[in-house]
């Protein structure tokens, strides 16, 4: 390879103490493609905010084209030609697409006016050699969202882009669109420009890129190239759990197979679909069972615990409960008929830090807890009281502020929360992430507990061994479709991670993304 | 909430920082109250006469109304503008009404808060503009609306019952001061003793969290509102009784921002999650003191909005306490 383009080398970065990047460092040939994978909290978003200029390394060094750099912010990383082409696109919705594209640097006539006719013939000329047809004149937000995206990214790349870092950039495109993009990107790659490319979609990664960089907790834990790496070798990395795996008995808390799993199913979900994120999805899950959801960040697993919950909008699909649909979109309506969801992030989507851990837990439970919209303080009390027991919740009394209590703690009462509404089905996303491993393995037993006494659950979690200890079987999702389900014998962590890495599409360019998948492990 | 015990990383003085603002957020009012009580029982002559004492709570009365249905709307992390507007547009009604009797004006007075309410919370909860724009349309447009039902002129009023009401006495106590004694301990028990109270909190708390608990977000948030409009109409009633007249133009001018103050000062912070509702009466006491005190002694006004200033700083400043977390 010839020399690096953009050098980044032993990369240090913490927040308050908590090491964020671990010596990273990646280099980028000219003209390279290179995938940045991991899961949550791996530090892909730091390091590439430390590349564009947003943060500033704790320690390490930033080299371009063989000289050390320094940005003082992401508008600097841009004149030293770093362009980030976001999720969320850095436009103007309101002025036209050929402004957006000219913002900043619009040709200009004599006393400094735009010239706008020089402006739409250029507009017009780039975005037809990206085989984009639109109207340069119409305002950007009347485009469809894949323009808006090849868009930025004209922009980015025609202001003299070295490096283009792509965070996501298919997450709302269509197939003829990501074929459009990878044209873009082949450009790229000849006329010398390096890419960051930061996609959980293997088939995506496969198809485009060179050079591939694993990170796991702040560290980087393979580098090389993409083509030398098999698909299984790098899921395995990203979940950082080893392909020859001998499973550790009793690691988990969990005691192994509920055989009680018995009867029609509590909940049906049928075809949950929406645009660019489910597509036909279709669960059931038994009272006294529990049901593993498999896959990588994005794989739309959160969204299916959503849209069961009644909390995430459907473009089609069902939800039935003990036999009777549920209204779509009502998350009153779901928690009525005995659903409960355990959110992934508890801060932002759990607990209501102002109040007590008792009103935290009486929340959701108040209707039964009060008459004639008057609450009951005894009966409140009971059932605080009950729970605070049952679950030991480690508190300084019921009326300590949430906020002061640990994740751990604060998770039970979340449990606590839902299991006061005597639900029949609870979704858990994530149950023990964050938590200390002695509250974990609690919530662990407490999950086996509950799916011994009939509950049905379903459950989410990035720890494989956790997600195969814990579940009687295990559906695994892929770009927002189900391609997998593994029960007995099969469903162990290779299992789960095979099926994940499985080529579903033969890496064709016209392969499209939503064709469905059967599923049988 | 403060700096808590188990961050084990905080300096042992920040925590002691949080918890003394905590504290101040949640008594320093009642504290001013004393110290300003016993400053004045020292300086100003006949503070304590049952006279004065009189005058003082039958001034603040609609003050501490206004300000009780301003705490709901805090609570839920809103804020309603609009209620200096709807006393203005309470006035303007009772006039037109008043031909018919004092109830039918005052029913006529109350439902045009409610209107003003069912609009706010509207375009709150369904709509979802930010609180501070949706009641800004009815704090601009309210009081236009009034001035053109009332022919924009001042009409005095002389009908008894409805003048009784702002001079009446129950027990030695001015109606007006008892009426905002029952609102008070009414709003108190809707907070502590129902399901409404306790929701509202937690959606001011954490919206989303409330949502995925199936809490009726949007029904919530509307009553509250019209809550807040109801109160405000109640506050315009008595002050127009008060006044024996019917000002659209003047009355409940500025309410908003003495009833966000009172609010403020007693002890709810605007992020919404917690509503003190006997900190929000001694808010209002507190703000009706400092001005009293001042112009007893013959100093400007202009110098009370001052400390007024001063005492809004003071509590924002004392919320620091629990947000910094």
């Amino acid at each position: 390879m010839a020399e690096p383009l953009l050098q980044v080398s032993g990369i240090v970065k913490r927040f308050t103490g908590v090491l964020a990047l671990d010596r990273v460092s990646v280099d980028l040939a000219p003209g390279e493609v290179h995938a940045l994978v991991g899961e949550n909290g791996a530090g892909k978003s730091t390091l590439i905010k430390v590349i564009t200029g947003v943060y500033r390394p704790d320690e390490g060094q930033v080299s371009l084209a063989g000289r050390p750099v320094e940005f003082a912010d992401p508008l600097d990383a841009q004149r030293a030609g770093i362009q980030a082409v976001h999720q969320e696109i850095g436009l103007v919705p309101s002025m036209s697409v050929a402004r957006n594209l000219f913002l900043g640097r619009e040709p200009r006539r004599r006393f400094g006016l735009i010239d706008f006719r020089a402006m739409h013939r250029d507009a017009e000329g780039t975005l037809a050699s990206y085989g984009i047809g639109v109207d340069v004149r119409s305002p950007l937000r009347s485009v469809g969202l894949g323009a808006q995206q090849m868009i930025a990214l004209a922009r980015a790349v025609s202001v003299d882009a070295r490096v283009v870092v792509m965070d996501e950039p298919t997450s709302s495109l269509e197939p003829r669109e990501v074929d459009t993009l990878f044209g873009v990107i082949d450009r790229l790659r000849d006329q010398g420009i390096s890419v960051i490319y930061v996609s959980h979609r293997l088939d995506e990664l496969y198809r485009i890129c060179d050079g591939v960089t694993v990170l796991r907790d702040g560290r980087v834990v393979h580098q090389g190239l993409l083509s030398e790496l098999d698909r299984l070798g790098l899921v395995s990395l990203m979940l950082g759990r080893p392909v020859s795996d001998v499973r550790a008995e009793g690691v988990t808390k969990f005691s192994g197979g509920h055989d009680l799993a018995r009867d029609t199913p509590i909940v049906e979900a049928s075809g949950l679909t929406r645009r660019h994120v489910l597509d036909d999805v279709s669960i059931a899950i038994r009272p006294g069972e529990v049901v593993g959801l498999g896959g990588l960040l994005g794989a739309g697993r959160t969204e299916t615990a959503k849209a069961i919950a009644g909390a995430f909008p459907l473009d089609a699909g069902r939800v039935t409960v003990a036999g009777r649909p549920l209204r779509r979109g009502s998350a009153a309506a779901a928690i009525r008929a005995g659903v409960a969801l355990l959110p992934e992030d508890r801060k932002a989507e759990g607990i209501i830090a102002t109040l007590s851990v008792r009103e935290n837990i009486a929340l959701a439970a108040l209707p039964r807890l009060s008459r004639g919209g008057v609450v009951s303080e005894a009966r409140i009390d009971r059932i605080v009281d009950t729970f605070i027991k049952r679950l030991r919740i480690k508190s300084a009394g019921p009326h300590q502020p949430v906020a002061e209590l640990s994740g751990g703690n604060q998770q039970k009462v979340l449990l606590a929360r839902w299991l006061a509404t005597e639900p029949k089905i609870l979704l858990l996303d994530e149950p023990t992430r964050g938590i200390d491993v002695g509250a974990k393995a609690e919530v662990q037993s407490l999950i086996d507990e509950l799916a011994e006494d009939g509950l049905g659950v379903l459950l989410i979690s990035a720890d494989l061994e956790e997600l195969v200890e814990g579940s009687d079987r295990v559906v695994v999702l892929k770009d927002g479709t189900v391609v997998g389900e593994l029960s007995g014998g099969d469903l162990t962590e290779e299992g789960v991670m095979a099926t994940i890495a499985a080529n579903t599409v033969d890496g064709a360019a016209d392969a499209s993304h939503d064709q469905v998948e059967g599923g049988s492990g | 909430m403060t700096a808590s015990e188990s961050h084990a990383a905080v300096p042992v003085s920040r925590l002691d920082r949080g918890r003394i603002l905590a504290w101040l957020q949640d008594y320093g009012v009642y504290a001013a109250i004393a110290a300003l009580i016993i400053v004045n029982i020292a300086i100003t002559p006949r503070f304590l006469s049952l006279e004065n004492l009189r005058t003082q709570l039958v001034q603040v009365a609609p003050v501490v109304i206004v300000s009780l249905g301003m705490a709901l709307v805090i609570g839920t992390e809103g804020v309603d503008l609009s209620v200096g507007s709807v006393m203005a547009l309470t006035t303007a009604v009772i006039p037109l009404y008043l031909g018919y009797g004092v109830v039918p004006a005052i029913v006529a007075g109350l439902l045009g808060g409610v209107v003003v309410g069912l609009v706010n919370g509207s375009l709150v909860a369904f709509v979802g503009v930010q609180p501070i724009v949706a009641t800004l349309a009815l704090f601009v447009g309210g009081r236009g609306i009034a001035l053109v039902v009332a022919g924009g002129r001042l009409k005095d009023i002389y009908d008894p019952d409805l003048l009784s009401l702002g001079s009446s006495s129950v027990l030695g106590v001015p109606l007006p001061v008892v009426i905002a004694a029952v609102l008070t301990v009414v709003v108190m028990a809707i907070v502590r003793r129902t399901t409404f109270g306790r929701r509202l909190v937690a959606i001011g708390g954490n919206r989303t969290a409330s949502e995925l608990s199936g809490l009726p977000v949007k029904r919530i948030l509307l009553l509250v509102y019209v809550a807040s409009g109801l109160l405000a109409a109640a506050a315009g009633i008595l002050a127009t009784a008060r006044l024996q007249a019917s000002d659209p133009s003047s009355l409940g001018l500025l309410m908003e921002l003495s009833a966000i103050t009172a609010v403020v000062v007693g002890g709810t912070p605007l992020t919404g999650g917690r509503v003190r509702v006997l900190g929000t009466v001694a808010g209002a006491l507190l703000i009706q003191l400092v001005r009293a005190t001042l112009i007893k002694h013959d100093l400007a006004d202009s110098l009370a909005q001052m400390v007024q200033a001063v005492i809004i700083l003071a509590a924002v400043y004392a919320a620091r306490g629990r947000a910094g977390r």
